[in-house]
């Protein structure tokens, strides 16, 4: 078996295994309002870390490139209150402009 | 299939919230397939990734680690550090979903970014929205990351360069889109800039992936430590 095949079937048993054990916390663990608090916050740090390291690195090196009209452009679109698809859409077409005419 | 226990009409909004996301990001699996098989691994094995890690973060960690000529193990504590937020994820949905047995094994399978971000993201309007929009978005990034990734890995060339196309700035529109609504007053605002700043600070430093993690022991710290000033 090659490392290649490793990587797959060990990625993927240990990706499942994380997934589940997060399911499988005990329900009384996350009723206390502080818990409560928390389970809110923590999607808004970690969406809005990988918006920044999707838009601004590349292999662990910071860059600005045609990505950062996207996200301004995605940015404008919901502060227009754009639908969810316009906001996706508008920021990949301008971003593809830049890169291709840019 | 398992029965649905109630079938209720799913809102016009959930579902074009749900199908929007899942082709999106389904068709990044195209980048997926093609990184894959242009680093080494076979259109059996970068299928294999898709159909059974499915998180693309890991997914191109692990790819990107071995390219790169690093051991599995490297590759591994890579992609699995990147899935540690899955985990997280399904802390969220846990009380939320109100799943067990085979029901429970599926959501998890189907606990990634889009899947839980599009759930939290319907909860303004009901719970029921809520789950329709977990199951909606988890089986529709399945379906179409799997194809796509088929897709690239065959046809590697076909697309060429994905910033051609303006995906490598849908993926961060996307989550910018799912963020937004849940930033409802200035202390949540404050953690988003804060967040986004410091994973970028972090990225040269830290290894791949950690810079994200680390963000939700940020979130952990001020939600423990502000109590009641926030009333929500």
């Amino acid at each position: 078996m090659n490392k290649y095949w490793i990587a797959v079937i060990g990625t993927s048993a240990i990706a499942f295994l994380l997934k589940y054990s997060g399911h499988s916390v005990p329900e009384k663990w996350l009723s206390h309002p502080k818990i409560q608090k928390v389970n809110a916050l923590i999607p808004i740090a970690l969406l809005s870390a990988l918006v920044a390291v999707q838009s601004f690195t590349e292999k662990s090196k910071l860059m600005v490139d045609q990505r950062l009209l996207g996200l301004v452009v995605a940015i404008v679109a919901l502060l227009l209150k754009a639908p969810f698809p316009v906001v996706v859409i508008s920021a990949a077409v301008s971003s593809a402009l830049l890169y291709r005419f840019g | 299939m398992s029965k649905v226990s109630r079938v209720s009409k799913i809102s016009g909004a959930t579902f074009r919230d749900s199908f929007s996301v899942s082709l999106t990001v389904g068709a990044y699996g195209v980048a997926f397939g093609a990184a894959a098989v242009a680093n080494g691994f076979t259109v059996l094995q970068s299928c294999l990734l898709s159909l059974l890690t499915f998180s693309g973060a890991s997914q191109f960690a692990v790819v990107g680690v071995l390219g790169a000529g690093g051991t599995a193990l490297s590759g591994i504590t890579t992609a699995s550090l990147l899935g540690i937020r899955n985990g997280l994820y399904g802390v969220i949905m846990a009380p939320r979903l109100k799943v067990k047995g085979f029901k429970r094994i599926v959501a998890a399978q189907v606990t990634i970014d889009e899947s839980t971000g599009v759930a939290l993201g319907q909860e303004v309007r009901s719970q029921e929205a809520m789950r329709q929009g977990f199951w909606l978005t988890g089986f529709g990034v399945f379906i179409f990351w799997n194809l796509f990734t088929l897709a690239g890995a065959l046809g590697a060339q076909a697309m060429g360069d994905i910033r051609a196309w303006g995906l490598d700035s849908a993926v961060p529109a996307a989550f910018l889109g799912l963020v937004w609504p849940r930033l409802k007053t200035n202390n949540d605002r404050i953690l988003a800039v804060g967040c986004a700043l410091f994973a970028i600070a972090m990225t040269p430093i830290l290894p791949a992936g950690l810079p994200i993690i680390a963000t939700a022991f940020i979130a952990i710290a001020v939600g423990l430590r502000k109590s009641g000033s926030n009333n929500e």
